[in-house]
């Protein structure tokens, strides 16, 4: 037996359930982003977690010119140090069979015998190689897969100018590479970087590393900090040309990885809770116009002795069964959706398995949140429930006070008819509920900007790369600072017609206990290619002596102009020096410290300082040009630009269109539902009036001014609240994520405002359409016979 | 339009022969009106009586065009309104028909005048607001909103409302319903004057007996049908009567 208030409940929810049904949709979008996300990232966190214990992912990294074997036993007794392990690891240009491009390479050794004893690799197809064959080399997966590579295929490595074969005999993943990016690049491109293992002792042959090694993984006893162990490190490798340890933090593919997931946790909490707020706000207003429009039920309630308490509940309740079915459906919802993000993730970032993990702790504390939002919406209406005294209930609402509203009073009045006067006068008179409704739609127009504009500014930060700050068709990395016989090597390839010298020194820069590693570039006064471009996109002039860093590096190391820093080359005699800090420079991919070339070289008192080129080459010559780079002996590595427009361009194709989608989506339900209740409770409040209107002779769309004129307005105070609103969100958001590896320009194109104004609008009329439909069936006699 | 209701001449500005309304209300069908005519003269003042549920707010809505009728003919100086659309019946309300209703319905939102000028705006040839509501006497009150103002007065600004657009017919339902006997006599005395200064023929639905005697011509209702109708010898005027 259902108590009879709980069956008027159960009435009160399907009378108007179509105002309950857009709030639950509302708290479902919330809910879901909630679930989602926390799926999301509980997964992504318990894969990386069990993948790096497996494979025992190092702690510290760093790599060396060539460090004799005996060295490797000290390693184990560095500060806090568990277990090391040696390597050779070399960067090659790769010739792939069917691709005329060079493509970047990196060879890893494997023990001669047992398996590496950290950083594992996971043999995912295929055998290990065997260590009595030079040619045999397992590929990372993704690379076979991007150039469909099978067992048995080959590719060809250029070591010291020559090709050396390599037969895939297995691919592998492996927690170094979870994002297999090479550095410098944006975005992973699995045709354009791959890495092979094969054994240490033909590696070791083919770079002179015999009795040696070049890089090293430690990993940390439970509990103890990297610093001193790295600080030891960097010592005990100074003398075989040690480029300075890193943590596992600043890892490249960790480094991705970890602010994917700190983009998530971020998401996790900003939109569930704007989606909450809004259907809390949305609660509140339904529950005051249903408390109004039962004032007579509520008093008649009270009258035979319904407690305020019950009462209270009562209301309290239909919040809470909107708010915990849209929540419900918003889990159902949030563990579909987090099977696609994370099928999305795993395209860019390999574990061997997807381990989807959950926690019902999480679910909980979204149904809580959910009944938070009730509560919350639920509270103001109760407060008027419990304060009705019966008696006075049985009467009347005393009539709606009205005054003139401030545009009238400002002169604008001869102007106006007298429907619009209305809509004017209903506004101001609840403007708290207008100005909140103002805010709800804003937020779903700045959904739309916030979304779209960060591909706007991702796409600006790439065509500014590309375009002003990298002019050069390919970029080359020599393995050793090079002399000026390089420059001709790769002038006199036909084909090339521009070769601009890349100065540059590995160093390290350090201000009291703060310290970064960076290139050190000379600034080019007449660069063409290869420009240092700050935040006005114009070229940087240099003409200061000292350092001039990165803004974003200055930040770092705690440093301003006029502070003095010192600077450690890690190359040739390794000199070290106090250089005050001239400028710095708001630029926006990596972290750099530029020089005069001529203050380098002298720094350096060096000769050879030219680490790799910028070239400009004629398109009708690429092929040749690709071929004769892949075969010199002194290029490490060579860049393409046109191949990671390619790759960018692919990347926001795929993506693009699904985050529009799904965002226009979530704009959308908080656009409709925020316009379509504040319609449904306008037309509610102002049925009669309306009829009254129609009686009267107006024509029905005479009447719909009146109460379309309301959203109308309401939208568009609301457009530009939202355009700015996103706009600050985008700014908040690019500011947060600035990193060292990247800063994105705030821009935002117009037809990313027109776009989520159109989106706005378009809510607003699938809402009036709905609303206008119940508009026309007002029953002109009824309401007039009744009494508000 | 300048007459003396009690002189009607005869031409009709409504006739109603034969007039059937029913209701499905539920599974029950309700037959509100059960065979009717009824004619209103131009310039007449007409009292309909009845108890509730006679029938009496049925007829007045479809005088006013608000409702159609089951069965018989309504004719609008000659246009039939039975067979007109949704927007010819809203074209008939807006430029012949004034109402003024029981809870006056007036737009809280908008002062007295500005809810005269509410109908003034969309009417061909309108009095001006401040005239209509000179006529009922509120020429000081024009710049109160509702809730400034005492339920006769919110009437009688209805009944400005009303008269503005000059009106062919003026359909009043319970005007004083919800008034007390003061109050309710200076709305009919505002109605009084608008029916002999302006000539509007003036229809009024009551349960009150005794604002009967104010009209030119009585039809009481019951049931659905008529039961008895006469024409007053002599108009009693609206201040002279007691409920």
């Amino acid at each position: 037996m259902i108590p009879a208030l709980d069956r008027k409940l159960l009435r009160d929810l399907w009378r108007v359930r179509s105002m309950g049904l857009a709030i639950a949709v509302v708290v479902a979008s919330g809910i879901a982003l909630l679930v989602a996300s926390l799926i999301c990232f509980d997964s992504l966190e318990t894969t990386r977690d069990r993948y790096y214990a497996r494979n025992e992912f190092g702690d510290v990294f760093a790599n060396a010119k060539r460090v004799p074997r005996w060295v490797a036993g000290s390693l184990d007794e560095l500060p806090g140090v568990d277990r090391a392990d040696t390597r050779v690891v070399a960067g090659v240009t790769l010739d792939v069979p069917g691709t005329s491009e060079p493509v970047n390479g990196r060879l890893i050794s494997l023990p001669d015998s047992g398996r590496p004893v950290l950083n594992g690799v996971t043999l995912r197809s295929g055998r290990w190689p065997d260590p009595g064959r030079a040619e045999e080399a397992i590929v990372n997966e993704r690379f076979a897969q991007g150039h469909g590579l099978d067992l048995g295929d080959q590719v060809f490595a250029v070591i010291n100018g020559r090709r050396q074969r390599l037969e895939i005999v297995g691919t592998a993943l492996s927690p170094e590479y979870v994002y297999a990016i090479a550095g410098g690049d944006l975005l992973p491109d699995p045709t354009r970087f791959g890495v092979f293992w094969m054994a240490r002792r033909h590696l070791a042959t083919a770079f002179d590393m015999e009795g040696g090694f070049n890089d090293i993984s430690l990993s940390l006893a439970e509990g103890a900090a990297p610093e001193p162990a790295i600080a030891e490190l960097d010592r005990l490798l100074e003398p075989y040309g040690g480029l300075g340890a890193i943590p596992r933090a600043q890892q490249i593919s960790h480094w991705y990885l970890q602010n994917e997931m700190t983009g998530l946790r971020g998401m996790a909490l900003l939109m569930p809770m704007i989606f909450l707020g809004i259907a809390a706000f949305l609660l509140n207003v339904v529950l005051r116009r249903m408390v109004a429009v039962q004032r007579e039920q509520i008093a008649v309630l009270k009258a035979i002795g319904y407690s305020n308490l019950r009462l209270g509940l009562h209301f309290t309740q239909w919040a809470v069964v909107v708010s915990v079915l849209g929540g419900m459906l918003g889990i159902a919802l949030g563990a579909l959706m987090s099977a696609g993000m994370l099928n999305l993730y795993m395209e860019y970032f390999r574990f061997p398995d997807l381990i989807m993990r959950w926690s019902w702790a999480h679910i909980l504390g979204a149904l809580l949140a959910c009944g938070a939002a009730s509560v919350l919406g639920a509270a103001a209406a109760v407060k008027s429930v419990v304060r009705l005294p019966p008696a006075e209930a049985m009467r009347p609402a005393a009539p709606d006070t009205f005054r003139v509203s401030l545009l009238e009073r400002l002169g604008l009045k001869r102007w106006l008819t007298q429907p619009l006067r209305m809509v004017l006068r209903n506004l101001a008179r609840r403007p708290a509920r207008a100005a909140m409704s103002v805010i709800g739609i804003a937020f779903s127009a700045s959904i739309m900007v916030l979304a779209s504009a960060a591909m706007d500014s991702f796409e600006e930060l790439m065509q500014l790369q590309f375009n002003v700050v990298q002019r050069q068709d390919v970029t080359v990395t020599f393995f050793e600072p090079e002399g000026r016989a390089a420059y001709y090597e790769l002038a006199s390839v036909p084909g090339v017609v521009e070769v601009e010298p890349l100065n540059g020194a590995s160093a390290r820069l350090r201000n009291g206990n703060r310290n970064r590693q960076v290139g050190i570039q000379a600034l080019q006064p007449d660069a063409k290619l290869q420009r240092v471009v700050g935040a006005d996109y114009q070229p940087v002039r240099f003409d200061r002596t000292g350092l001039i860093l990165s803004r974003k590096l200055a930040d770092v190391l705690g440093v301003a102009p006029g502070d003095t820093l010192r600077v450690e080359a890690l190359q040739g005699t390794r000199p070290e020096r106090d250089m005050v800090v001239s400028a710095t420079v708001d630029d926006l991919m990596g972290v750099s410290a530029y020089m005069e070339p001529e203050a380098l070289r002298r720094f350096l008192s060096d000769s050879a300082t030219m680490s790799g080129a910028a070239l400009g080459i004629d398109p009708a010559a690429r092929e040749s040009v690709y071929a004769a780079l892949k075969g010199m002996p002194v290029v490490a590595g060579v860049a393409l630009q046109h191949a990671m427009l390619e790759n960018f361009e692919t990347f926001v194709a795929e993506n693009m269109n699904n985050t529009m989608a799904i965002n226009l989506l979530f704009a959308m339900v908080i656009a409709f539902g925020v316009i379509y209740n504040t319609a449904r409770i306008s037309l509610s409040e102002r049925s009669r009036e309306l009829a009254s209107m129609r009686v009267m002779g107006f024509t029905r769309a005479e009447i719909g001014v009146v109460l379309f004129g309301e959203l109308a307005i309401l939208t568009a105070a609301a457009i530009p609240v939202g355009l700015g609103l996103g706009y600050s969100m985008l700014a908040g958001m690019l500011a947060a994520y600035e990193t060292e590896l990247f800063r994105m320009p705030l821009v935002t194109e117009p037809a990313t405002f027109a776009w989520a104004s159109a989106a706005v609008v378009g809510a607003m009329g699938l809402s009036a359409a709905v609303v206008r439909h119940k508009l026309n069936r007002l029953d002109l006699v009824e309401v007039l016979k009744t009494r508000e | 339009m300048n007459g003396n209701g009690s002189e009607a001449n005869g031409a009709l500005a409504v006739s109603m022969r034969d007039v059937t309304k029913v209701y499905q209300m539920g599974e029950v069908e309700v037959h509100a009106l059960r065979g009717v005519s009824v004619d209103l003269e131009v310039g007449g003042f007409l009292v309909l009586l009845g108890p509730s549920g006679s029938g009496k707010s049925t007829l007045l809505n479809i005088l006013g065009g608000l409702d159609v009728p089951t069965s018989g003919q309504v004719l609008y100086r000659g246009q039939d309104l039975t067979r007109a659309d949704e927007g010819e019946l809203t074209r008939y309300r807006r430029r012949r028909v004034g109402f003024v209703f029981q809870f006056y319905n007036l737009i809280p939102s908008l002062t007295a005048r500005e809810n005269v000028e509410l109908v003034t705006e969309i009417s061909e040839d309108p009095l001006p607001a401040q005239e209509a509501l000179d006529i009922v006497g509120l020429a000081d009150r024009s710049s109160h909103f509702p809730s400034q103002m005492s339920g006769g007065e919110q009437q009688r600004v209805a009944i400005a409302r009303a008269i503005a657009k000059r009106p062919d017919i003026l359909l009043c339902d319970e005007p004083t319903g919800a008034l007390d006997i003061t109050t309710g006599i200076q709305v009919l005395e505002a109605l009084e004057r608008v029916n002999r200064d302006y000539g509007a023929t003036t229809a009024i639905i009551t349960h009150n007996a005794a604002i009967a005697t104010i009209a030119d011509r009585v039809v009481s209702l019951a049931d659905g049908r008529i039961s008895r109708q006469h024409v007053n010898e002599t108009r009693a005027a609206a201040s002279t009567i007691q409920w």
